[in-house]
């Protein structure tokens, strides 16, 4: 296992400006340790989402947001002239609020759909990357008699993790999860939640999670978001025991969410 | 406002309702119901396999029929189709995927106004751009001025479709390092593609009803021809032909070439239906995720 107080991914000064008029979030800085777990919290409408999408440049699609600051992964800056968004997404992958399955491809195809289409067709490699990654995604027992079923076949617990799979195929160093048990049952999130725990062995996790118990359940390191800013960084054992800022400290006792 | 008074406002609606479609769909049966009465008893082998030929061969009852017309209306609207479907797919993706483009904007305009514009003035643009330059009238001209009918029609349909389907399948191939061309080819068009199917037969038939485009471009003709450099016969055309002819035998012909023409339309629709079916069996989940969205907006 590597370092895990190596800083693999790190903001700097970050912030999302929609419209050129307000601040989804502004001027945040933060660091994110290699295979660890790290959770933001907040209250809805915080910008824990909008500062997530701008980690693996989700907001190049939308006219209305612009990016500030520096996004660092291994030192270099993702946002430079020349670097190209679909390598960065191709080493910061993402898994969504709800389950996304392409609903007409077969399990199997779903996970290889991010090397099928870009011209890996070699049938060996495939089964090799589908196998393994059902297997991180702690899928594989329950599907590996059906690979063919269409993805859509799957209960949403099962359609999540096949989500995650398909994340996993192309080996990203860095994995964002924007609320992804949210629409999930509690056995559902309580596999999701395990198989996170697996996960950061193999890569660094960013979590956004609106329940505060999941980021005590799963995360190392824990970011509270309030209006915008990023009030407060530590290890979550000390912020959730220990908060500092005065808006945490209410947040965490309930006096808002 | 009192239950019994909510309940007369309710049936009184449906009723309005009910009366307003009769009153839409009636008239609709009786012209299919005229057309077939008077047309029946046109269609017979001699129909379908003769030439038109002059008016003297129908008023002395020697064989005639109308199969330059069926053989012209496909052919002119099949190379229609062929001309207008990269053209019309392209406009609608990028009117839907690339809507920040320079060009979206200015396409959705042309669209508008192309999908507005008299039918006859599609087949004067041929007239001018095709006839004029090649010399003469041809069934190529005239799937020029038909494929002009359908490029708004398939933009327009393609461009709806694909906004509808759901943003995060965008997201999601991106998300996987995917370039943005792969994740329209690969994963949103496929998802939309009954929908987009549907658009292009909903053209080819539209087109294959239109006889004022083909006036100035296919021009017609009497007899069978297979060359498309020649003048072609093409059945909306022959119906109004044969409709203003003063020979009573071809007014008959004419009711027999509608029956055809209405079922031309028919099958295409009824194809296009059958295609839906089989694949909305496939998309009805990503349908249902898009309405997931809308209901947490």
């Amino acid at each position: 296992m590597s370092d895990s107080t190596e800083i693999r991914m790190e903001t700097k000064g970050l912030g999302v400006l929609y419209n050129k008029t307000h601040y989804g979030v502004r001027n945040v800085s933060l660091q994110f340790y290699n295979n660890q777990v790290t959770a933001f919290i907040g209250p809805s409408g915080c910008g824990k989402t909008t500062f997530l999408r701008a980690l693996n440049r989700m907001h190049d699609l939308s006219p209305e947001a612009q990016v500030e600051g520096q996004v660092l992964l291994d030192s270099e800056d993702i946002y430079a002239p020349q670097v190209d968004a679909v390598v960065v997404r191709r080493k910061i992958g993402m898994v969504f609020q709800k389950p996304t399955p392409f609903p007409t491809k077969s399990i199997y195809d779903n996970v290889a759909a991010g090397l099928y289409l870009v011209g890996i067709r070699k049938r060996e490699i495939l089964d090799e990357v589908v196998e393994r990654s059902l297997r991180n995604a702690a899928l594989w027992d329950e599907v590996k008699d059906r690979l063919n079923h269409p993805g859509g076949s799957l209960s949403g617990g099962q359609q999540q993790r096949l989500s995650i799979a398909r994340a996993l195929a192309v080996e990203p160093e860095v994995l964002l999860m924007d609320e992804p048990t949210s629409s999930l049952d509690p056995n559902s999130t309580r596999s999701v939640e395990e198989l996170i725990r697996q996960l950061k062995d193999k890569v660094t996790i960013i979590i956004v999670t609106h329940n505060m118990q999941q980021a005590i359940r799963v995360s190392d390191y824990t970011a509270f978001f309030y209006t915008g800013d990023m009030v407060e960084f530590g290890l979550t054992k000390e912020l959730f025991e220990n908060p500092k800022h005065p808006k945490t400290q209410e947040y965490l006792s309930g006096a808002f969410s | 406002m009192n239950l019994q008074l909510r309940y007369f406002r309710g049936n009184l609606l449906q009723w309005g309702t009910v009366f307003l479609t009769a009153l839409v769909v009636v008239p609709l049966l009786i012209i299919i119901l005229f057309i077939v009465v008077n047309g029946f008893s046109a269609l017979n082998l001699d129909f379908f396999t003769q030439e038109l030929g002059s008016p003297a061969r129908a008023i002395q009852g020697t064989p005639t029929g109308l199969v330059a017309s069926i053989v012209g209306t496909i052919i002119i609207d099949t190379i229609g189709l062929a001309i207008a479907l990269p053209f019309g797919l392209a406009t609608g993706i990028l009117m839907s995927e690339f809507p920040e483009h320079p060009f979206a904007s200015i396409a959705r305009i042309l669209v508008s106004t192309l999908n507005g514009m008299p039918a006859v003035l599609m087949g004067l643009m041929a007239y001018a751009l095709v006839v004029k330059n090649t010399g003469g009238f041809s069934a190529f001209s005239g799937a020029v001025a038909l494929s002009f009918i359908m490029i708004p029609i398939i933009a327009r349909t393609t461009e709806s479709v694909l906004r509808i389907t759901p943003w995060v399948l965008r997201e999601v191939g991106l998300s996987l390092g995917l370039p943005r061309w792969r994740v329209t080819f690969s994963l949103v068009i496929p998802a939309a593609r009954a929908g987009i199917i549907t658009g292009i037969l909903i053209a080819f038939a539209r087109a294959a009803g239109e006889a004022a485009p083909l006036l100035l471009t296919s021009f017609g003709n009497n007899y069978l021809t297979l060359d498309i450099s020649e003048p072609m016969d093409s059945l909306p055309q022959r119906l109004y032909s044969l409709a203003i002819s003063p020979y009573k035998q071809w007014h008959v012909l004419g009711w027999g070439g509608a029956i055809i023409l209405l079922l031309f339309v028919i099958i295409t629709f009824f194809i296009g239906k059958m295609v839906n079916k089989q694949l909305e069996k496939n998309s009805a989940r990503l349908i249902n995720i898009k309405q997931e969205e809308k209901g947490n907006e």
